[in-house]
């Protein structure tokens, strides 16, 4: 690819995208047409634009070479102050790239049909969230990954405030609040970083020894943005919320993409930036990674609403991603990370999955459903696999990343792999649980008699989840290969300095 | 001999601004009603052939055997200063025109408050400060209740007239007081002249008058009613231009004739600081009148460039710049969208007269919304540069407890911030607002596109702030 600046390509298409639609949607006026089919228009050449992101990224894909250390497709320019526009990948921020440039076209196909009102500005909402979102996986400089990290809030909060349900203002805004406030003290952090290192790049400050006394302060400050995103017990009280409220694509990109920052934050700064304060506060991180993986479980398992149900799945399931995280043991971080991507194809399925009997029934109240699997023979064939999948069984990704972040786990702390292992039973418990309620037994509501099968949309939008959520089971070594020097990296500080 | 060439490159602006204002004043006495049109244009044609005098005479000079002297720091607020009110005088004319207040002694105010502006700039002796407030202040009280026939207009003027006069009168006695134990009213004998406990009092008493000029708490009392009551135009005029200036000259006072007593002052700054941040946050939150909420807005934000200022001039001067620049730009178009909402029976001020504006006017709600994310420090917008540099100076002053006020008063901040974006996006519409004409619609995309332009060429607008400041570095 010579030097094409294929990584800036990659982040600002979804955002081009948007802007054309913008000034295509202003130029041509309302010209006779309803809102509603200028509005399908719009939706169309979004998912044209983020289906040619994911082209762009797959390029990503093979211009990278797996084997090389380091960062590669770097680009570089000086911005402002020493400041730099950098953007370079490697294993891990490829992986998370894919996972958004592949759900964000998938979202916007659920979103036909299911959103009907201001598709236009739904559109390049999305289209502007993509390119933040591919930004932070991608940025190379602290002050540009804020940037991005912080920029992503506002499509998120209009998504969740415009196209939301009932009590979506009240979401939008604790969403917004409590992530802005953890953020905060992140720039506060990166700030104090730049002037004592000197530069924001974050491939020199990987290397750069800050005083230990120092680091822990630093590493609270990125602690209290990370613990927020990803989110981590007790600052996870967004989540559900934000979920519930969230329409079904929202959901869906909040789940697999959003939070995926936390959990890649840490591996990025935390780990090789602040050793000595990491190891520090291993047996803190285990004890909210244990209390997340149990008390969240137990809380799932008390919801009537399917969605926050999920939610409370999801902040257990990113509790196995600290305990990889923070084993410092190869085995576990490389379980996290691909708990991440796991995780990322696994919840979207499931919001997938509960907005396509949202959008017929529109409840999603698990005591409104019950006997589905008598009208709706194939979703029940793909809940099942998901349900199994979001449990942990094998063949599927979700026990790859369970198992191997417990190993690693196990090997720091026999406790906390103990502790996490109870987690997998009350997964199972909540899971079946839902399906079991959802799925089985009589129909009783009445607005389920005449509910139809999954249609041609609701099969593209899950295929390519399936298809990921079983290869990833099979062959995790597809993974593992890729994000082999990532881990490495991110544990050089601690295992071999 | 006078040194023509030097005086020139001294006062050569104000020079203009002077004449100009009184060839307008003849012009209005023989032309009358004629020249209220012409007189708009005019008036913001002098204002910008005034800031490409100041640029032309960038690196400043000496005038008037030292009562005057400028520098590139407070060249580079003027040339701001300038241009806001250039701008902000085009976007008042529909507005008045509609309104039937449109007459030639508008912009001729706006000339006289801008002379004010640049005579306090180029201050280097409290004589010239003073004679500069007044001309600034006189005018701006007159502005304020250019509306004579409203009373809410006539509130404001009165109330921001017995309020200046009593901050003005601390001033002045804050001058005497200097004066008197060290002997001068220069600058720069100031600066050199021992520490002694009546400077200090003098000092307090000037920087609380000081404080009254860029509405820092607990002097912030006249700003929301002023900001409500005045006419639209003018508020847009005193949010942008006069704060500018006024903070810069605050600043400049402190860091050159007050350098000595740096300890003394610095301590007041933060707790000026501190308290306008706070108060600004917190009165803002609960507005509902979009005018009134930009006035506790600017409060917070004086706060915020105090935080530049409290670092002392080594570390803050540029950061100052950089914020107050990245604010006025802000407030120009976030104004110019007060002045866009007008519905059949007049102006509308609150703010959910904005709601579903998206589905209204798509682009003025992009717009407004870009303008909002700046103004309140979010990345994406040059407000985050500002407040970004105001951070960093900050912390190299160590001014650890005021960063710590800072980033709590900006989360709240967003608090209020965001409400505006989401009654725009996500409030079901109300009636479409009536066109107001293009130049304000104009001048709101223009401050929205700056906003980006310089937050992403952050790099040249940095160094031109950091090169204008270099007389502050040892």
């Amino acid at each position: 690819m010579g030097n094409f600046p294929i990584l800036t390509a990659v982040t600002f298409l979804p955002l081009a995208g948007a802007l054309l639609i913008m000034l295509v949607q202003a130029a041509t006026g309302s010209n006779g047409q309803d809102e509603e089919t200028r509005g399908r228009q719009s939706l169309l050449a979004g998912l044209i634009f983020s289906a040619a992101t994911f082209l762009a990224s797959l390029v990503m894909l093979v211009s990278f070479e797996v084997d090389a250390p380091g960062y590669q497709l770097v680009e570089q320019v000086s911005w402002f102050a020493g400041i730099q526009y950098k953007l370079g990948i490697d294993g891990m921020s490829l992986l998370l790239i894919l996972l958004t440039t592949l759900l964000t076209p998938i979202s916007l196909i659920a979103s036909f049909g299911s959103v009907k009102t201001r598709l236009t500005e739904y559109t390049i909402a999305f289209l502007v969230l993509e390119t933040f979102m591919i930004g932070v996986f991608c940025a190379m400089d602290l002050v540009l990954f804020y940037v991005f990290f912080e920029a992503g809030l506002i499509p998120m909060f209009i998504i969740i405030g415009v196209w939301g349900g009932a009590e979506r203002i009240y979401a939008s805004f604790k969403f917004f609040l409590y992530t802005l406030l953890g953020s905060l003290f992140m720039l506060a952090a990166i700030v104090f970083m730049y002037m004592q290192a000197g530069t924001s790049d974050i491939m020199v400050l990987e290397t750069y020894a800050f005083a230990p006394e120092v680091q822990t302060w630093l590493w609270l400050a990125f602690f209290a943005s990370f613990a927020v995103k990803l989110p981590m017990w007790p600052v996870h009280t967004w989540l559900p919320d934000a979920h519930v409220q969230a329409p079904t694509a929202g959901s869906v990109m909040l789940a697999a993409i959003l939070l995926k920052m936390g959990g890649y934050g840490f591996l990025r700064f935390s780990l090789p930036m602040f050793p000595d304060a990491s190891e520090f506060f291993q047996p803190m991180m285990f004890a909210l990674s244990v209390i997340a993986i149990v008390y969240a479980s137990l809380v799932a398992f008390r919801q009537t609403d399917m969605k926050k149900l999920i939610a409370y799945s999801s902040v257990a399931h990113m509790g196995f991603v600290t305990l990889g995280i923070f084993s410092f043991t190869e085995v576990g971080v490389q379980g996290a990370i691909f708990q991440m991507i796991s995780h990322g194809l696994i919840s979207g399925a499931l919001f997938l999955i509960v907005g396509m009997v949202y959008d017929r029934v529109h409840t999603r109240e698990i005591a409104a459903y019950g006997g589905l699997v008598n009208k709706m023979p194939i979703y029940a064939a793909i809940f099942m696999l998901f349900t199994m999948a979001n449990v942990g069984l094998p063949g599927t990704s979700g026990f790859v990343g369970e198992i191997l972040t417990m190993t690693g786990a196990f090997q720091a702390s026999t406790w906390a792999a103990a502790g996490a292992a109870l987690g997998v039973i009350f997964s199972a418990v909540y899971m079946l649980t839902l399906y079991r309620r959802t799925v089985f037994g009589p129909v009783t509501n009445p607005a389920l008699e005449n509910i139809t099968d999954v249609g041609k949309k609701d099969l593209i939008t899950i295929t390519p989840l399936i298809i990921g959520t079983i290869l990833l089971g099979i062959t995790p070594n597809l993974v593992f290969d890729i994000t082999r020097e990532s881990s490495l990296r991110a544990l050089q500080m601690i295992t071999g300095g | 001999m006078l040194d023509f060439q030097a005086m020139i490159s001294a006062i050569g602006p104000e020079l203009l601004l002077a004449l100009a204002g009184l060839a307008g004043v003849l012009a209005g006495a023989f032309m009358g009603d004629r020249f209220n049109g012409l007189s708009f244009k005019l008036g913001a044609a002098t204002l910008l052939l005034a800031a490409l005098v100041v640029i032309m005479n960038w690196e400043g000079g000496e005038a008037f055997g030292g009562l005057v002297t400028t520098t590139p720091f407070v060249n580079f607020a003027k040339c701001i200063s300038f241009v806001a009110g250039a701008v902000t005088l085009l976007m008042a004319e529909g507005f008045l025109k509609r309104h039937e207040t449109i007459r030639y002694e508008y912009p001729l105010l706006v000339i006289f408050a801008s002379l004010g502006m640049g005579i306090i700039l180029s201050a280097s002796n409290l004589m010239t400060l003073y004679m500069g407030i007044e001309t600034l202040s006189l005018s701006s009280y007159v502005l304020a209740s250019f509306h004579r026939d409203s009373i809410r207009s006539s509130e404001a003027g009165l109330k921001y007239f017995v309020l200046g006069a009593l901050a003005s009168g601390i001033l002045l006695y804050g001058i005497s007081l200097v004066y008197g134990f060290t002997g001068s009213v220069d600058y720069g004998d100031i600066a050199s002249s021992e520490r002694t406990i009546g400077l200090v009092f003098g000092m307090v008493l000037m920087i609380s008058g000081m404080a009254f000029k860029v509405s820092a708490a607990p002097m912030h009392v006249w700003t929301p009613d002023v900001y409500e009551g005045a006419p639209s135009p003018v508020v847009a005029f005193f949010a942008t231009a006069p704060k500018m200036a006024s903070m810069v000259v605050f600043a400049n006072l402190l860091f050159t004739a007050f350098t000595g007593v740096f300890e003394d002052w610095q301590m007041i700054i933060a707790i000026i600081a501190t308290l306008s941040m706070l108060i600004g946050a917190f009165g803002a939150l609960i507005q509902s009148n979009l005018k009134r909420l930009l006035g506790y807005s600017s409060i917070a934000n004086m706060g915020y460039a105090l935080v530049a200022v409290a670092a002392g001039a080594e570390y803050g001067a540029a950061a100052l710049l950089v914020f107050m620049t990245s604010y006025v730009i802000a407030s120009i178009g976030l104004f110019g969208g007060v002045l866009s909402m007008r519905r059949e029976g007049g102006m509308v001020e609150s703010i959910d007269e904005l709601a579903g504006l998206v589905r209204r006017r798509t682009g003025l709600a992009l717009a407004l919304t870009i303008l909002v994310i700046s103004v309140s420090g979010f990345p994406l917008a040059v407000g985050f540069i500002g407040k970004l540099v105001v951070f960093q100076a900050g912390w190299n002053a160590g001014l650890l407890p005021l960063l710590i006020v800072l980033v709590l008063s900006s989360v709240l901040a967003f608090g209020y911030y965001l409400r505006i974006i989401l009654v725009m996006w996500v409030k079901e519409p109300v009636e479409r607002f009536q066109p107001v004409g293009s130049t304000v619609a104009l001048s709101v995309y223009a401050a929205a596109a700056a906003c980006l332009v310089l937050f992403v060429f952050a790099a040249p607008f940095l160094d031109w702030a950091t090169r204008a400041s270099a007389g502050f570095i040892q």
